[in-house]
């Protein structure tokens, strides 16, 4: 890509996050503490939870797993002075600039880079400026890091690697500022794919991301970084990869997502509720490998499941959890497995509120579904 | 040379322009062999005091000496390259990375030099050094180790080549041609060095003792591999050794090899990384990313490139257009040096020193080693489809690397036709032993499919187990029975 219109393009990439719409609300109410999280805060008491948003729930995790970590580095494009989305803010200023430093504009060599850091026993936290822009770094994410551990029968490996990017939906980024890139890297044995819906979420996952002894691309929605608001404890605490969340119970149909969309698939819910349809839905939270068993005892109580996600719908995440789950479930599905997703076309921008997996489009589904 | 010119001249004139730089053609008119008096000084220099950095351009200076983060002013003098008496050095602009003058000239830097880049080399044709070179001194310890792994290296190739062709391995790639490169690299190294290879250098795990056995073993892939059996042969790897695994994607190491690097600076460990690649390797993306890397983020990192002349079948001028790789080096700010890749003590020199420069200044380097593929590709390939087999030749022959340094070893009164003899007959009992015992030892068994995918094989991959083991149950005549369950 021609690196000026390239730089460009990523300044409106930063304007674009301080003018963010706030057609999608997202509700802090719902974004209930794990299991995990409630019982190490009764065992020793920890300062109170401060409200924060996404980024600086991000930033926060970045903050401890450097202090935690001698060595722990962060590096990527403009990641120096703070990041175009301010979740590295004051990581160089307090670490150094030999462990937070600004990367050349070129995302093979973020990722290689952070391979070979990673390698040597590193905790190589790279940050890709969008998810837009993974592609040109997929050879080293694919052929590389995936298969690091694998093709040396364990005597190297790259755990030490998490790769940060921003992905989705954010009003009107276009094709290149808005993509939802996962369904390619869940293709990929040998790395873990993680995607949080919310600023307590952000923070557990990341921080597990990063001590996780496996290369891990984390993607983080950008359209919540200063929308999604919500009390974040203070302390140092990770939550659980591959275990799935139900995040609302309910009866009669399971709806299953990840990220940003959780926010849309949940007011699908409340509307769906005052229909009389009791929704039960899961975050995924980790894409591969991921919690088959959470999503099959919930359609197994429900015997519908729908999935929703922002990517194009054909080949999407959706369709391998559709078919997992149509083989584990077959008998017990009293409708076929519905899918709300992006449409088959690059992201459009002034037509991105039809491209999109609307509350509606998904409650239309729903009732869809139940009434079957 | 003379004799391969007379027997065809016209392979000889499509030579010309299909060799480029090879220098066969018109060899009093190349400087690719013969490097005038004025170069040899300078490279004298920088054997003797490698603190001026910029190679043949001896009289301009650049100096890369800050640290990172601090300011990097990339050229505190002028190079008479790009200025002349009339331009009013006074007048100038303030701009990142040091003043530039204004001319009043509108004049585009050429696209070459006026001469191509000199190549250094300590050893004549005959294995006689050169008058007026210096060179560090070579133990004759250290001489017949190289030597006797010089002859390793092609005795393997040749054992193993042919159990390919007899179908007992399924892919080889040989060294061919590149012994001296492989083994006078390996041997310039200290083995803390870090080595991120591309898949031509498996003399430098000989040199660090990976035995001819632990070579059988990953090209038979059995259960005595240290790569489990999952890669093809030639896909070497030993954390043992310091030298990471081999991986088919060409030039994906250059930028690892930056983020390897930049650890042991962190850590200040005396050491550098050590990163081989060739002449095609130069076109990808990961070429471009790991040297302005390196050059920016100032990592100890030898980049090594075999210039071999051929990717496969495309020849270096279907490859690119400047003088070769060396001449890329300082557009990224990254100093280098042009060696004959045929000549084992000027590898062995240049690389020792470029390894000194790396650790001591913090610095990349690169090198580039002048040599010819002799061997196919692969034993996928045939490369006589695709270059005339009278070059081919003339490479094997007139300028073996082996014969050359054996010449020398030879004069030093270091080596005897008896020594050769009880060398290669050892290495052919041992060779041939090593494959004898790799194709007996049995396969890996089949639970390593799953593991090392992560550090835990998750519940997708133990029920795929589960379910294949069921299968080989019921199918046991589908799947090969020298893999044990």
């Amino acid at each position: 890509m021609a690196s000026s219109m390239s730089v460009s393009r990523r300044r409106f990439g930063r304007l674009l996050a301080r003018i963010s719409g706030s057609r999608r609300q997202f509700s802090s109410t719902t974004s209930s503490i794990s299991i995990d999280d409630q019982q190490q805060q009764q065992a020793q008491p920890q300062p109170q939870p401060r409200s924060l948003n996404l980024y600086s729930a991000i930033n926060q995790a970045l903050h401890i797993a450097l202090d935690s970590d001698p060595r722990a580095y962060v590096f990527g494009e403009d990641v120096g002075f703070g990041g175009v989305f301010r979740c590295t803010t004051g990581l160089a200023d307090r670490f150094g600039k030999s462990r937070v430093f600004n990367t050349p504009l070129c995302e093979q060599g973020i990722v290689g880079f952070g391979i070979g850091l990673a390698a040597m026993g590193n905790r190589a936290i790279a940050e890709i400026q969008f998810a837009d822009y993974i592609y040109p770094a997929f050879d080293q994410i694919v052929n590389e890091a995936a298969k690091f551990r694998y093709r040396s029968g364990n005597q190297f490996n790259c755990g030490g690697l998490t790769i940060r990017a921003p992905y989705g939906a954010v009003g009107h980024g276009g094709h290149y500022h808005s993509q939802s890139p996962e369904a390619f890297f869940c293709h990929v044995p040998g790395i873990k794919v993680v995607i949080p819906r919310s600023p307590r979420q952000a923070k557990g996952l990341l921080l597990s991301c990063i001590r996780d002894p496996n290369p891990v691309v984390f993607f983080e929605p950008k359209w919540l970084y200063r929308l999604s608001v919500e009390e974040v404890p203070e302390h140092d605490y990770m939550l659980p990869l591959s275990e799935a969340e139900v995040i609302r119970e309910g009866n009669d149909i399971t709806l299953v997502g990840w990220g940003a969309q959780l926010s849309i698939m949940e007011q699908a819910c409340i509307d769906a509720e005052k229909d009389g349809i009791s929704c039960e839905l899961i975050d995924l939270r980790t894409l591969i490998p991921w919690d088959k068993e959470t999503v099959e005892a919930s359609v197994r109580k429900t015997g519908r499941l729908l999935i929703s996600h922002e990517a194009p719908v054909t080949g999407g995440f959706g369709a391998e959890i559709s078919a997992s789950i149509v083989e584990r479930c077959f008998l017990r599905l009293e409708a076929p497995v519905s899918r709300v997703c992006g449409l088959d076309t690059p992201f459009p921008l002034v037509f991105e509120p039809f491209y999109m997996p609307t509350k509606n489009k998904i409650l239309d589904a729903i009732k869809a579904t139940v009434n079957y | 040379m003379a004799v391969w010119f007379s027997r065809s001249r016209t392979i000889g004139y499509c030579l010309r322009k299909k060799l480029g730089f090879f220098g066969l053609v018109g060899h009093e008119s190349s400087c690719c062999f013969s490097p005038s008096f004025r170069h040899i000084s300078s490279i004298r220099q920088i054997g003797g005091s490698y603190g001026n950095p910029n190679g043949f351009l001896n009289d301009s200076a650049i100096h890369f000496r800050s640290w990172r983060f601090e300011s990097s002013t990339a050229e505190t003098q002028l190079d008479p390259q790009y200025f002349q008496e009339e331009d009013d050095l006074n007048q100038g602009l303030d701009f990142p990375g040091g003043r530039v003058t204004f001319t009043s000239e509108l004049r585009f830097i050429s696209e070459s030099g006026d001469k191509r880049v000199p190549c250094y080399r300590v050893l004549d044709d005959n294995g006689d050094p050169i008058t007026h070179t210096s060179f560090a001194q070579v133990s004759k310890e250290l001489a017949v180790k190289m030597y006797g792994d010089m002859v390793t290296l092609q005795m393997m190739d040749v054992v193993f080549y042919e159990a390919q062709r007899q179908g007992r391995i399924s892919f080889y790639m040989s060294t061919t041609g590149e012994e001296a490169i492989n083994i006078a690299s390996a041997a310039a190294l200290s083995s803390d060095d870090l080595v991120l290879p591309q898949y031509r250098e498996p003399g430098v795990l000989l040199w660090r003792g990976f035995t001819l056995q632990d070579f059988a073993d990953q090209c038979f892939g059995n259960k005595a591999d240290c790569g489990k059996g999952r890669q093809m042969p030639v896909h070497y790897g030993s954390s043992k050794h310091n030298f990471f695994t081999v991986s088919s994607p060409i030039a994906t190491q250059l930028p690892q090899a930056v983020g390897v690097a930049y650890s042991l600076k962190m850590d200040k460990k005396d050491a550098c990384v050590v990163a081989y690649f060739g002449d095609g390797c130069s076109s990808e993306g990961d070429f471009h990313a790991g040297l302005n890397f390196a050059a920016v983020m100032e990592a100890p990192v030898v980049f090594i490139c075999r210039n071999n002349g051929w990717a496969i079948s495309t020849p270096i001028e279907e490859q690119f257009r400047s003088d070769g790789i060396v001449v890329k080096g300082r557009a990224y700010g990254i100093r280098s040096i042009r060696v004959d890749g045929n000549d084992a003590l000027a590898v062995y020199n240049a690389i020792r020193t470029a390894r000194e420069m790396a650790i001591s200044e913090q610095i990349p380097v690169l090198v580039e080693l002048l040599a010819y593929r002799v061997a196919h590709h692969s034993t996928s390939d045939d490369s006589s489809k695709y270059r005339p087999v009278d070059e081919i030749e003339y490479w094997k022959s007139s300028r073996n690397p082996v014969n050359r340094f054996r010449k020398w070893v030879e004069r030093n009164g270091w080596w005897s036709d008896k020594e050769e003899s009880e060398l290669r007959s050892s290495v052919k009992k041992q060779l041939l032993k090593a494959i004898q015992v790799a194709e007996k030892t049995e396969k890996p068994p089949i639970a390593e499919i799953f593991t090392d995918v992560y550090d835990h094989p998750p519940p997708n991959l133990k029920e795929q187990e589960k379910v294949l083991r069921e299968d080989i149950k019921r199918h046991p005549k589908d799947y090969p029975s020298d893999v044990s369950l």
